[in-house]
């Protein structure tokens, strides 16, 4: 079966700066994949690549077994794409950013008035069709944009940072309305720096770092492998504390004074320690994603 | 990147960029038609019993004309510039990148070589539309030969191209919306004045008026005062000449040079 996307050797320089390196990737058709990795690995490039905006340097994408450099109006066609940023048309309302956007698809206007209100009760906008851009919280354009990458009915869905700043809520029901999508069976391709929204949302997710593709699997066996069933955190530990530690070979990291334990078997570690140093103050938790890519990216803030 | 295949990568599909910058006129037509209605009606009262009183007659190609008449036709030629480029620099730059609207429509079948055509048809759109409307407003002062006036139209359309294009020029290479100033400075605003469009140019000293002979306003102002005053320049073969080359020329350029802004 041909994926929805498949990328090889896949590079982008910008001069000197190789911002994504010779990377293979597959997205599934049906399948939601992830793309992680600190500000600068080379996310956003990879999915402009995927989404013919910016010009591959070497290697090949194909979406649906069209090659992105041959075929980008056709390739184009099957996308529906949630940039980063807030692009939407501020010189029209809400119901007509997306009766512009139907005609560029080549939507005949009474299908695109239909499935423009389809699409903003499905965003939960139906009653700011009439409203002006400018008067939209942060959360309602992103909603707004959803609406509008839908209304093509695209196979592959391609989000930047679907949910970055926004609330709580506002995220809800971004994840909520992109697990129904995947449910009809569009395949989705987004960029996160929230690892638990890559465990909420990604069949598989894909660890980037300095334009290289780190490691790659499902979220739940990535921990399990990398990282095991728990982290124990320690803060105001001494020597004694960090030599037991050492000669029991745990695997650890720290970090600005704090020790990360990872725990492969279950809750050995944490039992251990309240033996051998029952009033040192501890943290025990489940492992997350979020130790996997720290683990594997560092801990250290990235620009 | 090629220098020729961005023409190929144009498709019908532009016009859908032109129909969105049309909509959004459309939304707030009134103040849009304002200037151009009221604008010849300034100029005649200032031209006309202003320094028109001043002026008796204006010899042209043998012909002698009222001050006012005179005039007229360079407000058209004017308005053909100013429009075309006005819209391909500030608004053009205010949709590419405060508003974002290319990085939207690029999410679409449309190609980055569309939204230029679309932007570049726009601006001539705006220029043919605006000087249109002066040139009924000035007719119903006299000012016009008709039909021969209809020519403006097929003039303003090439002129609207050719600024529309220099606009974008401007745009693709400015990385400030503030430094648009410096252009209009340098070659707008001295376009505006030394172009035979308030005083014909054979009244220059002669290597000012060599210099006025390369500016594309002339070759346009010489037209649209043909057209206006039945009073066409025996030379006016090259005039066109001159326009549809630099028109050419420049809206090429404007393609390759936005293309290159654009993508990265």
């Amino acid at each position: 079966m041909v994926p929805a996307v498949r990328g090889q050797k896949l590079t982008k320089k910008f001069g000197k700066l190789v911002a994504v390196d010779h990377i293979d990737f597959v997205v599934g058709k049906g399948e939601c994949v992830g793309f992680l990795g600190p500000n600068g690995a080379g996310k956003t490039t990879t999915i402009r690549m995927v989404c013919c905006y910016t010009p591959i340097t070497e290697g090949e994408v194909k979406v649906f077994g069209l090659d992105v450099k041959t075929n980008p109006r056709d390739v184009k066609a099957k996308l529906g794409i949630c940039p980063q940023e807030d692009n939407l048309d501020p010189d029209f309302t809400v119901l007509k950013n997306l009766l512009v956007f139907a005609r560029y698809f080549n939507v005949s206007s009474d299908v695109a008035k239909q499935r423009a209100e389809e699409l903003l009760e499905f965003v939960q906008l139906k009653d700011k069709a009439r409203e002006d851009i400018r008067n939209l919280s942060g959360g309602m354009k992103r909603r707004l944009i959803l609406a509008r990458s839908l209304i093509n009915n695209p196979e592959l869905l391609v989000l930047d940072e679907p949910t970055t700043g926004l609330d709580p809520q506002a995220r809800q029901l971004i994840w909520q309305r992109l697990r129904q999508l995947k449910r009809e069976g569009v395949s989705v391709l987004l960029t996160t720096h929230y690892m638990e929204e890559a465990t909420q949302l990604c069949d598989r997710v894909i660890l980037m770092d300095h334009g290289k593709i780190l490691l790659q699997g499902v979220p739940k066996e990535l921990i399990a492998k990398e990282i095991g069933k728990e982290v124990v955190e320690l803060w105001n530990f001494d020597s004694e504390t960090l030599q037991a530690i050492k000669d029991r070979h745990w695997t650890y990291e720290e970090l600005e004074g704090r020790l990360y334990i990872y725990d492969r078997g279950g809750d050995e570690v944490s039992k251990e320690i309240s033996k051998l140093f029952p009033n040192l103050e501890r943290l025990s938790r489940p492992a997350t994603l979020e130790d996997v890519f720290l683990a594997r990216a560092g801990r250290s803030l990235k620009e | 990147m090629s220098w020729v295949t961005p023409l190929f990568n144009i498709s019908w599909r532009s016009i859908k960029v032109w129909q969105r910058d049309a909509e959004v006129l459309w939304a707030t037509w009134f103040l849009n038609l304002l200037p151009p209605l009221l604008e010849p009606i300034l100029y005649v009262l200032a031209f006309g019993f202003g320094i028109g009183s001043l002026i008796h007659e204006v010899h042209y190609l043998g012909k002698e004309f009222s001050y006012l008449s005179f005039m007229a036709p360079g407000v058209v030629s004017v308005a053909i510039m100013f429009w075309a480029f006005f819209e391909t620099t500030y608004s053009s730059f205010v949709r590419m990148y405060y508003q974002k609207t290319f990085d939207a429509i690029l999410a679409t079948p449309l190609l980055v070589e569309d939204v230029i055509a679309g932007e570049w048809l726009w601006g001539a759109s705006k220029a043919v539309m605006a000087s249109g409307i002066m040139l009924v407003m000035l007719s119903l002062f006299g000012l016009v030969n008709w039909p021969e006036g209809l020519w403006v139209v097929a003039i303003s359309i090439v002129g609207g191209l050719l600024f529309s294009a220099i606009g974008l020029i401007t745009t693709a290479l400015c990385p400030r919306i503030e430094m648009f100033n410096l252009p209009i400075f340098l070659v707008i605003f001295p376009m505006f004045l030394f172009s035979g469009t308030f005083f014909p140019i054979n009244v220059l000293p002669t290597l000012a008026e060599k210099v006025a002979y390369l500016l594309p306003l002339t070759h346009i102002s010489f037209l649209v005062r043909g057209a206006c005053l039945s009073t066409w320049p025996s030379f006016w073969i090259l005039n066109v000449s001159y326009l549809v080359v630099t028109t050419l020329i420049a809206s090429w350029l404007a393609l390759v040079l936005m293309k290159r802004r654009l993508v990265k």
